[in-house]
């Protein structure tokens, strides 16, 4: 999940050999390679003894670990069969429209928003809509909402999500008589009277330029609205706009409570230095708290939303999502269908959660007692959106958010200004492309 | 080509009567020779010349990378887009300009400094040689994360000796977007420079020791000697180092991209051809355009240097 990103540009043979006009050679390729990979019995029962394959691009241990529990839970549940293909998790990401169009796995994970709907659009996934029929009524409308094609049908099941806000030390503002800001206002006023005590108010990191997407997102949605937000992510509105500006405006206002050397630190070197109270809070995912390994410093960890600005109050909550999807072989396979409604179950999410709780399970029957009351909180959080957003380079054409908007975001981190007529051109192009 | 000229030369050696050469091959040499010079030309076209042709033809279509019907045509507006609309493209053109002149104007003459130096004898010569062709051995990939050790802001070497880590005056020197490109290109240089320096060495043991002992005979002095006689007597080696700095200078890429994935000062034009036509960020036209506009960069030292080649042939 921390992949969001980083390792994108790695190489590999399907680019190089289309690139030189050599598609159908790479793609008899990787035909090959996915005959190796076992078996598909098609068209199952539905009453158990069915096979299917699951393309899982869980590489970390934990998360392999944590799939491998799902799928045997599946497995025991249905007495079918599951063979499961784990790739690199950047790799696979990578190649994964070259995936879809060789032999996939029935089943494989992936992620919602632009991504999913993206291939979906070009008709390389299996519609679940019957397998949402039966589990709806157990995700919020928001989660639908993320799953659902631009044709609106559904072709995504959510497993887990994580919620971006600000996370800081509660035991050293407590100590400092600071309070959770609900305004920007207010935001903008702690930061003055941190920086006048010598700490960084806000460690921004953005040596590998996403990070700067969240503080992005959460402006533009608390300015604009979440609505706005989405159709300049699909470029339905243009970016040369008063509404984009206003957002840099506004965000020029917390530059100078930035860490000084953001542009060249990792968020894993922020997080320490929020952990080391050299900085007072820090913008990101609910992953962050990975990087607390000292529990006394874990437990002092505190999360709260981004403030509200001008609309919308906080009911937007940026909390990407991960699940699975079906492939256009996997979507005739029943096995695969009821592995997918089992992912929509509180009893299969639970089994991903007994080994990786890093995360907030989705399904609303899923059993939460055993969350700690800052899971619950991150939870609560998501459950009260009333729109939840991906994550810009979810969100929007790849391209767009590595090649343009990253790179814009740098350079205003540094100088301030941003060229939005520049960016609206290249946006033009860039989308004009798909 | 040069798969022909060798076997020609040697039957021309056999045969007394070299007109009746042709004639005299037989269906068994004509087989091995097409073969010869088919199998390499067939690899060439196949990993050179299509490619390469493909590249330029897409340069001026969009296309999804999907179905082979997708192809829509864009006249130029994928160049437009690379001269105009990405902010990246005319830095990414003066850093390949830097990193030429840099390696060219610095990198080079180190290397040639070193050859002179331990081509004189000097005690441990052999020891000085390994330590300064260290660096060649490894890739620049391996060298950015080498670097790194002796740049990073808290606890890299150079911040540590100047006593400023950990202070708000340590120097990112990958990170400060005003200096990475001068400290890549001083790691980039510390390989190129033994690089240069081995080359060197082999033309400078090239060069006939008579002609040093007629200069000085004719009394020039050491620099003279040098510049007047030995300079000029490696020609041949010269022209290599030269395409060879330009070489390096066009394709750097593994340094700047292992350091931030050529990103906030050190955009060059190969990052951006990585950028664009690789992984899910892929956008296949304008990616094909970068990749033609350098192609034909490199087309100009790789003419100059072929048309040299062919003159001094004939």
């Amino acid at each position: 999940m921390v992949a969001t990103r980083s390792g994108r540009f790695e190489i590999d043979r399907r680019t190089l050999l289309r690139t030189g006009g050599l598609g159908a050679v790479s793609l008899a390729g990787v035909g090959l390679l996915a005959a190796c990979s076992g078996g598909t019995a098609g068209g199952g029962s539905g009453g158990g003894g069915g096979s299917l394959t699951f393309g899982s691009n869980a590489s970390d241990a934990v998360p392999k670990k944590a799939y491998a529990a799902f799928v045997s839970a599946f497995e025991k549940k249905s007495k079918d069969t599951v063979s499961t293909n784990v790739s690199d998790h950047n790799s696979f990401q990578d190649k994964i429209t070259n995936y879809l169009q060789g032999s996939p796995d029935d089943a494989f994970t992936w992620f919602a928003g632009y991504r999913m709907q993206y291939i979906a659009k070009k008709g390389l996934v299996g519609d679940v809509s019957d397998v949402w029929s039966k589990i709806g009524s157990n995700y919020s409308d928001a989660l639908k909402k993320a799953s659902t094609g631009e044709d609106g049908k559904q072709y995504f099941v959510p497993n887990y999500n994580y919620p971006w806000g600000f996370f800081y030390r509660k035991s050293f503002w407590q100590s400092n008589g600071w309070e959770v800001p609900g305004t920007f206002d207010e935001l903008v006023a702690l930061c003055k009277k941190m920086k006048a005590k010598g700490i960084i108010p806000i460690e921004f990191t953005d040596k590998d330029l996403w990070p700067a997407c969240g503080t992005f997102d959460y402006l533009n949605m608390r300015i604009n609205g979440y609505q706005f937000h989405v159709d300049l992510c699909a470029h339905k509105e243009s970016w040369n706009s008063s509404q984009v500006k206003e957002v840099f405006d506004t965000w020029k206002e917390l530059l100078p409570y930035y860490d000084p050397s953001a542009a060249g630190l990792t968020w894993q070197e922020g997080a320490q230095k929020l952990g080391n109270k050299q900085a007072g809070m820090m913008l990101l995912g609910s992953f962050i708290t990975q990087q607390f390994t000292d529990a006394s410093v874990l437990n002092d960890i505190d999360f709260f939303p981004f403030p509200e600005v001008k609309v919308e109050g906080t009911d937007a909550v940026e909390a990407p999502i991960d699940g699975l999807m079906l492939s256009k072989k996997g979507a005739q396979n029943q096995a695969a269908k009821d592995m997918l409604q089992f992912m929509g179950t509180g009893a299969g999410q639970e089994a991903y959660y007994s080994v990786d709780k890093s995360n907030i399970m989705t399904a609303k029957d899923a059993d939460t007692s055993g969350y700690s009351a800052f899971t619950k909180k991150l939870s609560g959080v998501i459950a009260d959106a009333k729109s939840i957003s991906q994550f810009f380079d979810r969100d929007a054409l790849p391209a767009m958010a590595s090649n343009v908007l990253e790179p814009a975001m740098l350079n205003f981190l540094k100088s301030g200004t941003v060229n939005l007529a520049n960016i609206e051109s290249q946006a033009k192009t860039l989308y004009s492309q798909q | 080509m040069t798969v022909e000229a060798p076997i020609s030369a040697a039957r021309a050696t056999r045969s007394p009567a070299p007109r009746r050469r042709l004639r005299s091959l037989t269906k068994r040499d004509r087989i091995v020779l097409g073969v010869m010079i088919g199998i390499p030309t067939l690899i060439q076209a196949v990993l050179v010349w299509i490619p390469l042709l493909a590249s330029v033809a897409l340069s001026f279509f969009k296309w999804d990378g999907l179905q082979l019907s997708g192809f829509v045509f864009q006249g130029l507006t994928n160049y437009n887009f690379v001269f105009n609309q990405a902010p990246a493209f005319w830095p990414a053109v003066l850093h390949n300009i830097v990193w030429l002149l840099f390696l060219g104007l610095i990198g080079t003459p180190l290397g040639l400094l070193l050859a002179v130096l331990l081509d004189s004898k000097i005690r441990g010569s052999r020891i000085y040689q390994t330590v300064f062709f260290m660096p060649v051995m490894l890739s620049l990939a391996l060298i950015g994360i080498i670097w790194q050790l002796m740049y990073s802001q808290d606890n890299g070497l150079i911040n540590n000796v100047l006593g400023t880590a950990g202070t708000p005056a340590a120097i990112d020197w990958f990170g400060d977007s005003s200096v990475n490109l001068w400290a890549a290109l001083v790691a980039a240089t510390w390989r190129h420079a033994g690089y240069i320096m081995v080359l060197y060495l082999a033309g400078l043991k090239g060069v006939d020791p008579s002609i040093k002992e007629a200069a000085s005979l004719d009394g020039a002095n050491g620099r003279q000697t040098f510049f007047r006689v030995v300079f000029p007597a490696m020609a041949a080696t010269n022209v290599i180092i030269v395409v060879i700095t330009v070489i390096e200078s066009l394709r750097a890429f593994d340094i700047v991209y292992v350091i931030n994935h050529g990103t906030n000062g050190l955009e060059l034009l190969s990052v951006l051809v990585v950028q664009y036509l690789v992984g899910e960020t892929q956008v296949i036209g304008i990616g094909s355009a970068f990749a033609v506009v350098l192609l034909v960069i490199s087309l100009v030292p790789i003419v100059i240097y072929l048309s040299r080649t062919f003159r001094t042939k004939e």
